[in-house]
């Protein structure tokens, strides 16, 4: 504690910006979408709600109180200093670790959408131990990748082991819930950050190629679960599959296209007060945008994804440490896939996999790790200045 | 920062980049470039339209009593994607449906059935609308059954019952006119497709006969539309469109319920009387036409149906006895569809051939028994020498012989069977200026052209038919190989392409394969009554909007001259005089009190009854009067019926009694249907409530 202490006394004391030593850009960025995520969940559930006699603001409330967790976590990941980061991390990856291991028990673990990945808490809440690893793998794979001995200024091929030992064992946790939205996602972070890390590229050619075989191969051999297969057949053929995965694709993309430029309004839309779309506040979300925001606002919205990763790249260039360099690659890719993942299978880009949407969807644990996400990049942007 | 990173860190750089882009792209593709057909899907998924149907406009005659209206009734629907779910396929419930109803299963079953869901042939009594809108098993059924499926929603899923317009014949003055009138009935998969060019609503009903059929852009009028917005529970969020109905208009005809009700009595009573001379008379058709306007007046078709039974819902052995030959095909108007050779009506035409050729009129010709035409003798009607006649009195007692001698020199004329490049055809050219083989026109549908067996026809005839009678040994059945049969088809083989005398002799006494109907013979003697302008028959007379705002006037169209000299024309019609006066309409007509004129028809038939005996004669009869001032023509024909005076003869002059205010042999004073002696131009008022006018003491 008396090192988070020192380091506020030190910030305030240099502090001068409006910002208190926050990036501006990032931070506004990131205040925008927080802002209209609140927006469109509210739009995305008021009316429904309201229709079906339960408490309109039921969501709002939630996502607020979710918002104001996140920005508390944001901010001591931001103050927090690079060594008790260090320390933090393998005690969250060992949380993260047990967490994939409990929600695969029958009796603690709940499924939600065909995958095992949800424990129940009290009160209604539940988490989502995936979400928190995704940050474990980032931190513990950038500290590996990063210590190097100093003749060097590369890892070793024992460096890229263990670190992808660090991602290996939560990724293949996640692999038997299965949420492959997350593995694709984790995956390529993991490889962007080896690329990144200056390590042979024979690695980084090496894991694109074992991506693909396994991708392939799991396919073939049946490890796919057949609603995993099912919802890509829908994606090749929207209409293969008309009231399940296919029923949802193609009702997201009318709803998108029905919001034409300008969009019918904020609150406005009918195919999302009429709940054509299912989890239009969770990972059906952009399509609330899309109506209702119509091309304008939601293509603002994809401006300030782009916004938040073109930034995370600046500062990872200027990091002063490859440790600072590897998180910022980490967590830009994390972002930049999550969003590509969850906004192209809403326009039909991709097929269908439970990803939300960052910083933009309900949802308690992935708003919880965008921000520790934001709050890191935010941490190293501060050591730069500092 | 070595350089393999940097490298790296610009490759994922590109690549995220590359892949914002690709989202922006995609994105302005669906909310710009392909917008408006999302924005249609969009549409189609959250907007429901409630249909309020229209009020149809009235069906009513020249004084403005209903001959069809709306009335309210209760309808008890099937909803075939509810039933269709249950595990029986709603057997269970239909068959306590039908229990309630005092139904029986066949016939509600079948009436839920999409006639596409059924084999052809056995479709009598489908649906001939679509799954998805209630189909109705009746609209008029007793408010207190209805009550009791409302009540026992649970017993009967997918059933209900609510009030809806129907379309009913109030049937005024004991009118039917089932065949003209039409019915109404649920939108076909090709109506909706559009086919006809007009869009519909899939809960509309229109025509789908008749005048019902013929004037239903008119008599529809536009359902209105409510345009819900709802949401995935089909729960209303919103109305968004509101588009009144507007009620159709009416249609004003010139037919009169009196002289309609009085002429399907006649033709009742002529098929009885028929019957009761042992003949068969399976069918019957009347009809009155003013000869000045073409204007319908009334027409009747003998079977009939009941036209309310499409509402009140129709059991399998209805729907099919409509078109059973057994029951005479109710279905088919024979007034406009039923074809029959004229028999010797057609002598008008052949008088009018006759002089067009240069044959005097005023001389006298020979009416032997018998005339030898080649090879073959062609008898005279009953074998009788009827001596020298003038041409008037040969009409008058209708001799066939004159004609047979006329035709067959008019045949050598034209070269036999190697006729001239330049054949005079005088009988051909006569019937073609009387428009035989062509439809009148009238304003109702299905219309039978007929057919003109002149030389045309024959060569296309034997076209289609050589192949047949060049082998007839072997495709004919075995009854059908007599030695008289085996001849004609060696003669059809043969020269079958030409007119041969026999045909000539017979086109000239209106026998052969000259065809018409009815209605084609009453617009040649309105021709031949008026002075020889041919006037496309009409019923419908005006629409009129519900306020009473004429929208379209249907105007009388001439079509038409006759082939004729005034003279001819004269001669023709003192002959056709004659006929009543002292020829074989003399019976008939005797001791009525207004002179009329007319002739008699009497064809034969060839060909067996599905029983087996041979077919009687086609009993015909068209008549115009008053004589002295044409105003009206009546024809009437009983198929199988007999002798033409006998059967028709009487019925037409039963028909001109009512038309013309006379009981017996005298004259009622106002009696008449038209007192002022001619049909009226004012349209009247229109209302669902008037009253039949009340005869004359």
């Amino acid at each position: 504690m008396s090192l988070i202490n020192q380091r506020q006394g030190f910030r305030r004391t240099r502090g001068k910006n409006a910002f208190w030593g926050l990036d501006p850009i990032l931070t506004v960025a990131v205040g925008l979408l927080l802002f209209i995520g609140t927006l469109l969940v509210y739009a995305a559930t008021r009316d429904w709600y309201a229709a079906n006699g339960l408490d309109p603001e039921y969501y709002l409330k939630r996502h607020v109180i979710n918002i104001i967790i996140g920005i508390l976590l944001a901010w001591g990941t931001t103050v927090i200093d690079y060594r008790s980061l260090r320390a933090y991390t393998p005690v969250v990856w060992g949380l993260g670790v047990i967490g994939l291991t409990a929600v695969l028990i029958p009796g603690i673990g709940s499924e939600v959408n065909g995958a095992q990945a949800w424990i129940p808490l009290p009160g209604g809440f539940q988490i989502q131990p995936a979400e928190l690893s995704k940050i474990a793998i980032i931190v513990g794979m950038s500290m590996l990748l990063s210590e190097y001995r100093h003749e060097s200024d590369a890892p070793t091929h024992r460096d890229v082991i263990q670190a992808l030992l660090v991602a290996a064992i939560p990724v293949g946790l996640i692999l038997l819930q299965p949420d492959m939205g997350t593995v694709f996602i984790i995956s390529i972070a993991v490889v962007a950050m080896i690329g990144a890390s200056g390590a042979p590229s024979r690695w980084v050619v090496g894991l694109i190629l074992v991506a693909l075989l396994g991708g392939f191969g799991a396919t073939k051999l049946g490890v796919i679960n057949d609603y995993q297969v099912k919802r890509l057949q829908s994606f090749v053929n929207p209409n293969s599959d008309s009231l399940g995965a296919g029923y949802q694709l193609r009702q997201a993309r009318i709803t998108v296209g029905s919001g034409g430029l300008f969009g019918t309004g904020l609150f406005d839309g009918p195919q999302t007060n009429g709940r054509f779309v299912p989890e239009q506040q969770t990972d059906f979300i952009f399509t609330v945008a899309g109506e209702q925001l119509g091309f304008l606002g939601s293509g603002f919205i994809l401006l300030l994804y782009l916004t938040i990763v073109m930034r995370a790249f600046t500062i990872a260039r200027r990091s002063t440490d490859a440790f600072g360099r590897l998180v910022c690659v980490g967590v830009l890719s994390w972002f930049a896939f999550q969003t590509f993942e969850n906004i192209g299978m809403t326009l039909g880009l991709m097929p269908m996999t439970g990803v939300p949407l960052p910083f933009l969807s309900y949802g308690g644990s992935s708003m919880f790790a965008n921000m520790i996400g934001f709050g890191l990049l935010q941490n190293i942007y501060a050591k730069q200045r500092g | 920062m070595n350089l393999r990173s940097r490298l790296s860190l610009l490759v994922i750089q590109i690549f995220i980049i590359s892949l914002m882009v690709a989202l922006l792209g995609r994105l302005f593709y669906l909310q710009v470039a392909a917008a408006p057909q999302y924005k249609d899907a969009a549409l189609s998924i959250q907007s429901r339209d409630v249909v309020t149907p229209a009020t149809r406009g009235l069906i009513v005659d020249s004084s403005g009593v209903p001959l069809a209206l709306n009335k309210v009734g209760v309808a008890i629907t099937v909803d075939r994607t509810v039933i269709d779910k249950q595990e029986d396929k709603g057997e269970a419930v239909l068959r306590s449906l039908s229990r309630l109803l005092k139904l029986k299963y066949v016939d509600v079953l079948q009436g839920t059935r999409l006639c596409g869901e059924l084999e052809a042939g056995k479709r009598a009594g489908c649906w001939t609308g679509s799954r998805f809108q209630p189909i109705p098993i009746t609209k008029d059924a007793d408010p207190a059954l209805a009550l009791q499926i409302v009540e026992r929603s649970d017993q009967f899923p997918g059933i209900s019952a609510a009030p809806v317009a129907i379309r009913s014949y109030p049937a005024n003055a004991d009118v039917n006119a089932a065949h003209m009138l039409g019915y109404i009935g649920p939108l076909t998969e090709s109506d909706l497709a559009g086919e006809n060019g007009r869009t519909y609503f899939r809960s509309e009903y229109i025509g789908k006969a008749g005048l019902e059929i013929q004037y239903d852009e008119f008599l529809r009028g536009s359902p209105g539309i409510k345009t819900f917005t709802v949401d995935r529970k089909e729960a209303v969020t919103n109305t968004s469109k509101v588009v009144n109905p507007t009620p159709g208009n009416h249609l004003v005809t010139s037919i009169d319920v009196r002289l309609q009700a009085a002429s399907e009595k006649a033709l009742a009573a002529a098929v009885a009387r028929s019957r009761a001379n042992g003949f068969r008379a399976d069918g019957a058709a009347a009809v009155v036409m003013d000869v000045v306007t073409g204007r319908v007046l009334a027409l009747a078709s003998y079977p009939t149906f009941d036209p309310n039974a499409y509402e009140r819902g129709l059991t399998v052995k209805q729907a099919s006895d409509l078109y059973s030959e057994a029951q005479g095909v109710p279905a088919l108007s024979r007034a406009l569809q039923g074809l029959f050779a004229p028999a010797s009506t057609f002598k008008a035409v052949s008088l009018v051939a006759a002089a067009n050729a240069g044959y005097n009129l005023n001389a006298k010709y020979d009416c032997p028994s018998n005339v030898q035409v080649g090879t073959r003798l062609f008898r005279n009607f009953d074998s009788k020498n009827q001596g020298t006649l003038s041409m008037t009195k040969a009409m008058a007692v209708s001799c066939d012989t004159i004609w047979y001698k006329i035709a067959f020199d008019e045949w050598l004329r034209d070269g036999g069977l190697r006729p001239k490049s330049n054949a005079n055809d005088y009988f051909f050219k006569a019937a073609e200026g009387f428009q035989v083989g062509t439809k009148t026109g009238i304003d109702l549908p299905s219309e039978s052209s007929g057919r003109l067996a002149n030389r045309e026809w024959r060569k296309s005839w034997h076209e289609q038919n050589k192949d047949f009678y060049c082998n007839y040994k072997e495709r004919a059945s075995k009854a059908q190989q007599t030695a008289f049969l085996l001849e004609l088809a060696r003669e059809n083989c043969l020269d079958g392409d030409k007119i041969r005398a026999g045909d000539a002799v017979n086109f000239s006494i209106g026998q052969g394969d000259t065809v018409i109907t009815p209605l084609k013979l009453a617009q040649m003697y309105a021709a031949i009554a008026n002075g020889g302008t041919i006037w496309k028959p009409t019923i419908g007379k005006a629409i009129v909007t519900t306020e009473g705002k004429i929208i379209k006037t249907i105007s009388p169209e001439k079509i038409g001259k006759l082939p004729a000299t005034k003279a001819t024309i004269k001669f023709l019609q003192n002959s056709l005089r004659e006929v009543v006066v002292s020829g074989t309409a003399a019976g008939a007509f005797s001791g009525f009190p207004i002179p009329l004129s007319g002739k008699t028809g009497t064809a034969e038939v060839f060909g067996r009854n599905a029983d087996g005996s041979l077919k009687s004669d086609t009993s015909w009869y068209a008549g115009y009067g008053p004589t002295n001032k044409p105003r009206y023509v009546v024809v009437m024909m009983v198929s199988q019926g007999g002798f033409g005076s006998t059967s028709s003869g009487v019925g037409v002059r039963q028909i001109f009694e009512t038309l013309l205010g006379v009981k017996g042999s005298t004259i009622v004073p106002g009696a008449a249907i038209y007192p002022e002696g001619k049909p009226s131009n004012v349209l009247p008022k229109i209302s669902p409530a008037t009253k039949v006018k009340k005869e004359a003491p």
